[in-house]
This record gives C-alpha cells, structure tokens and sequence, in this order.
C-alpha cells in the first residue's frame, strides 16, 4: 500500500509541464528546463495537457534506441498514447490509418508507397531543378526593393515549389495549401480550426487522386499523386488513404523545410564566421554536413516525437512499462554533450553524422533526401549570391514561432 | 569486409546510398535497397560503417 502511495507522489510531485518554453534571449536554444532534465538522466516525467505523464526523452542515446526500437508503438489509438492536443485526440478514430500512426507491416507497406519520388538518385536528378527556383528567387529579391522578408521571397517558394511538382499539385494552389496547413499544424488548435483545415486539404487531395484516377495509365504526367492514383485503381488502397499519404507528404514537405531554411539563415547571419566558410566552401561534403549541423543545432521539430510502449523497456536506468506515452524531443538529443561537444556552438566543421533532425527509426523523415539538397543548395547559393546579406531588424524584433509544430520565424526582413 | 541487408525491414531512407553508393543502391520502385557488393574493398569500409550506422531500420549487417 505505501508502496503505491510513494510511487504515485513520485509521478505527480515536481513533474513538469510539457511542451516547454524557450528563453527568448536563447531562441535557438532548446527550452531550459529541458536541458536541465538532459543533464540529469536520459528520460524523466512529464505533464501534457490532458494530465497524464509521459516520459520524455532528452538522451541521444536513448532516443536512438528507442526510435528503432520495435516494442516503441506510434499507434495513437492505443491507450496511453500521448497525444499532441485536444484536436489529435477527438480525431482519432476518424483518421485513417497513415505511414505516420501505423506500426511494423502496416507502415512498411504505407512507407514504400510514398518512397519512390525520394530515392537518393531521383533526388539527385532534381537537383538543378531546385538550383534553378532557387536562383529564380534570388533574381527576384534583387531586383526588388530592400529591406526583403526571406520567408515569403525564398524560404516558403522553393520547397512549396519543388513538392508540389513531385506530387503533382499545381502551383497556383500553393496559397491555399499554406493556409490550410497552417490552420492544421498549430500548436494548441482548439478542435474545430484543426478539422476545418485539415477536410480542406484532405478533400482537395480526393479531388486531385480522382481526377488523376481517371486518366489513362501512361498518358498523364508522372508524379507522386499520380503514383498512388494507380494503386487505388489497382486496388491496393482506398482513395481515402491515398489523399491522407499525399496530404502527408505535402505538408511534411513544405512547412518543414521552409521553416528549416527560414530558421537555418538567420543562424548563419548571427554566426558569420560560420556562414563564411560556408560562403567559402567548393567541397560538396562540407556544404552538406554544413546542412546537417543546422538540423542538429536547430531540430525544429519542436512538440516531440510521439510513441507509446507495448511492453515494459529497461532504458537508461528506467523501466518504461508497457502503457506508457512517450515523447522524444529532437531538441535536447541534438544537444546532448555526451553525443555532441560544445553543442551550443554552431561549428559547421564538426562530425554531425547522427543527428536526429529527421528522426531515426522506421519512421525516419521520407522526404529527408529532398531536403537535404533543398537546404544544401539554398543556404550556399544564398551567401554566394548576396555577400553582403544582414538582417533589417534587431535580433530580439524577429519574430519566432514559439506557438508551432515547426520552430522557426514569421518574417526575416534583410537588407543587402 | 561480409556485407549482408535486410530488404523486410528497409525503410527506403536512402541513408545507405548517401554514405556508400558504391556498395548499395535502391529499387526504383520503392526506394528499397539492394546491395551492389557484398565484399566492398577496403577503401570502402568506412563508408560502409557509416552507412551501418546511418540506417534507421538496423537492416545492414556487417561482419569485419
């Protein structure tokens, strides 16, 4: 009886609330608590909205292990999943079935439906497509007045751009697909504004699968949507799981990696020695662990990775029983000093190999190839092309998405 | 160098041919890997530790 006296003060007293806040004077930084929590052991209590205390994991370690760790469950039907927020919760049998909540079999048959538009190869053959919209970009913020706001004039249109062609969409409607996602990714959305943003895509997304079902095999243009659009002719899935894949990629692949470009350039201007020999740099591999060293420093996937255990896991001196929710944030196990030396130092020069910027585990980031050649290919053509970029504002005046899924900023006006 | 991979467990994260396209390669299809050597030389071993380590379904085996 004491016994479960004590173990329950221990899980209720002094947990602290999840998510966490930054310090705005350290908006790069992972929250405070949360690096004082990773200081002390790899996983500890939380508090989430609903009341329950999940774990959340802060090693990196520990957050690899458990990422690939096939008794870790994303399925958010199960009991004690810890949900995102009220909107996720009450949606939850509504869903179809995704490559995001599915587990083993399930996912592994999702996951290769959605894999073919982002092979290393294919996306390597993309890659002067996405030099030309970057270019293209940079011409027009050139020619137009200063100071500029790099979201709307870069950071937004080149990954808007390029995903929408891979699956299909047409260009015109990337308004309405910024909108809509936003309205759907919001950090607390109240259950009405997510499912209002979230029917409006899904059912532009029917639309587009149906209207590219109907055209005959090898006449239309090939791209992703097209793709699954002949799987549900062939049967092998529902119009409906069709839409929820491509609805996936379309938000995963523009939000993220504009919200990493946006984020990843005014790191670079607060670090110019850093920029510098990035602006210096020939060598393709140094360009591209430059990018990954953002990811790790940055991880702007900031509301944790969501999993639930279905049986009991000995983890860094804990035993996580089979029930209970767990959050993996990106954050502190991207700045884990066991991992990473000095991790709040920007240093593109370092070993970055393992970052967890795109997760790990079977539910890694697809699009991940992608956006390593979109930020590749951005940031450098950027310093090579505007030298004398600066930011317009003060540091402390940029405005930072602290209410988002995605960490990154509203506006970052610059002057050249 | 013994290089064996799993295509079950393959995610298609493409962190194999990032690291070592010398050795592997994926289907068109489906982003699934296939092995091109399974006795990369040694200049290759690095490359294919890092892919090892780099894959996050644990699907390539190496035996030194």
């Amino acid at each position: 009886m004491s016994d479960t006296l004590t173990a329950a003060s221990d899980v209720t007293a002094d947990v602290p609330e999840y998510p966490m806040e930054r310090d705005a004077r350290c908006p790069f930084a992972p929250p405070p608590r949360m690096l004082e929590m990773g200081e002390a052991r790899p996983l500890s209590r939380v508090r989430i909205w609903n009341g329950t205390t999940p774990w959340l994991i802060t090693g990196h370690e520990v957050a690899r292990a458990l990422f690939a760790d096939p008794r870790v469950s994303v399925d958010d039907r199960k009991d004690g999943f810890p949900h995102w927020n009220e909107h996720m919760l009450s949606t939850v049998n509504k869903r179809p079935r995704s490559v995001f909540t599915s587990d083993a079999e399930e996912h592994t048959r999702f996951r290769r439906m959605l894999s073919k538009p982002f092979t290393f190869k294919r996306v390597e053959a993309l890659r002067p497509v996405i030099q030309e919209v970057t270019d293209q970009c940079i011409d027009a913020i050139l020619a137009g007045p200063a100071p500029a706001d790099l979201i709307t004039k870069l950071a937004l249109p080149v990954p808007t751009r390029v995903i929408s062609d891979m699956l299909g969409v047409p260009y015109e409607d990337h308004e309405f697909f910024q909108h809509h996602a936003n309205v759907g990714l919001a950090r607390y959305a109240s259950a009405e504004d997510g499912q209002k943003g979230a029917m409006s895509l899904h059912k532009y997304l029917i639309n587009l699968v149906e209207s590219k079902m109907a055209i005959p095999p090898g006449e239309g243009p090939e791209d992703a949507v097209a793709d699954l659009a002949e799987r549900v002719n062939a049967g092998e899935i529902s119009v409906k799981e069709a839409a929820q894949l491509g609805t996936g990629l379309l938000i995963a692949g523009h939000e993220t990696t504009a919200n990493m470009i946006g984020i990843g350039i005014l790191a670079l201007l607060e670090n110019p020695e850093q920029a510098a020999l990035l602006r210096d740099s020939d060598d393709p591999k140094f360009i591209a662990n430059a990018a990954e060293e953002l990811m790790r420093y940055l991880s702007i996937i900031q509301n944790g990775q969501r999993r639930v255990a279905v049986e009991d896991i000995e983890i860094g001196g804990e035993t996580i029983k089979a029930g209970d929710g767990i959050i993996i944030d990106l954050a502190p196990a991207n700045w884990d000093s066991a991992t990473y030396a000095e991790p709040e130092k920007l240093d593109l020069t370092r070993d970055v190999g393992q970052q967890l910027g795109f997760g790990y585990g079977r539910h890694q980031c697809v699009g991940q190839q992608l956006a390593r050649a979109e930020l590749q290919i951005v940031f450098h053509t950027l310093l090579r092309r505007i030298p004398t970029l600066e930011l317009a504002v003060p540091f402390d005046e940029v405005p930072f998405k602290h209410d988002r899924l995605a960490y990154g900023v509203y506006e970052l006006p610059v002057n050249w | 160098m013994k290089v064996t991979v799993d295509q079950d467990k393959c995610v298609s994260s493409g962190q194999c041919v990032l690291n070592a396209d010398e050795v592997f390669d994926q289907r068109d299809d489906d982003g699934v890997v296939v092995l091109l050597d399974d006795s990369p030389t040694d200049d290759q071993a690095v490359n294919v530790r890092n892919a090892a380590a780099a894959c996050p379904a644990l699907a390539i085996d190496i035996e030194e």
